[in-house]
């Protein structure tokens, strides 16, 4: 049962996370990327400084907001019935190797159908620059009892 | 690279096949951190009622995505990437199991110069992942 409370609470801003290169190019090779997504000379040779991360990857940074909700005993989500409804990722700017990324979560909306509950997280993504660069929108079904 | 004003409404731009086998599985978890049991434990998947080992949803998105990457040629042209997870994708212990992704474009922006490409994931003849939509940057 989750607590329909938790609407429009925000959860404190996540530590810092370096975006490394070697990772970029772990993920891309775990979602099966062409090589070329990983290739230093192909992203310098498109102008960037460095390489730019798969569209999923904002997931990763995702999961440490998401960690917070699952971990705060107010939200009350049981993990062990939650299933990923939905996911969503908006960019202002691609996600580079090299940035130094911080997360702030908000619930956006809790919603009870058929006896489950569709939780919708919106989670902010800033650079060092405090800048924003990716909202990722992800929806959890909790599943009734 | 593809050019905005030679796109048209309805124009397949790529379509690709991949082989999810447990190995692809166990690469996601290390990449992406989602270390739940039921992408790579038969027997917990069976102990939570699941037809089997289930690919992450994320993996299948991942994955979905990476066939406009290549057609575009640069990762960060895409802004906009929404899917639906609308049905499980199981992925046996031996052997794999095969996904079937299509791009097609659905819609195109002129002023701001952005098309929308839709996806359709196939696996065993099912579509896996509803509303699954990218907006490319051009």
């Amino acid at each position: 049962m989750v607590n329909p409370d938790i609407q429009g609470k925000r959860y404190p801003r996540t530590s810092s996370y370096l975006v490394g290169r070697e990772k970029v190019r772990e993920f891309a090779k775990a979602v099966m990327a062409a090589k070329e997504s990983q290739d230093l000379g192909f992203a310098q040779s498109k102008g960037y400084a460095d390489l730019v991360v798969p569209p999923t990857f904002p997931v990763v940074i995702q999961e440490q907001s998401l960690t917070l909700v699952l971990s705060d005993p107010e939200a009350k989500i049981d993990f062990s019935r939650v299933v990923h409804g939905d996911q969503r990722f908006v960019y202002q700017r691609p996600i580079i190797a090299g940035d130094e990324l911080t997360s702030e979560l908000t619930v956006a909306s809790v919603k009870s159908l058929g006896g489950n509950h569709m939780v919708t997280f919106e989670t902010e993504i800033f650079d060092a620059a405090d800048k924003l660069v990716c909202t990722a929108i992800s929806t959890l079904v909790v599943r009734g009892e | 690279m593809p050019k905005f004003e030679e796109l048209t409404v309805g124009d397949v731009v790529a379509q690709q096949d991949y082989k999810i086998t447990r190995d692809s599985l166990v690469r996601y978890a290390g990449a992406s951190g989602d270390f739940n049991t039921i992408h790579y434990r038969d027997d917990i998947a069976q102990a939570v009622g699941l037809p089997g080992v289930l690919a992450h949803g994320m993996l299948t998105m991942g994955i979905s995505i990476q066939p406009v990457v290549s057609w575009v040629g640069d990762a960060g042209q895409v802004v906009d990437y929404g899917v639906r997870f609308t049905k499980p994708v199981v992925v046996p212990a031996k052997g794999h199991a095969a996904l079937s992704v299509t791009a097609t474009i659905g819609a195109l922006e002129e002023e701001t110069k952005r098309a929308r490409v839709d996806l359709t994931t196939t696996f065993e003849e099912n579509t896996v992942l509803g509303k699954s939509q990218a907006w490319v940057q051009f």
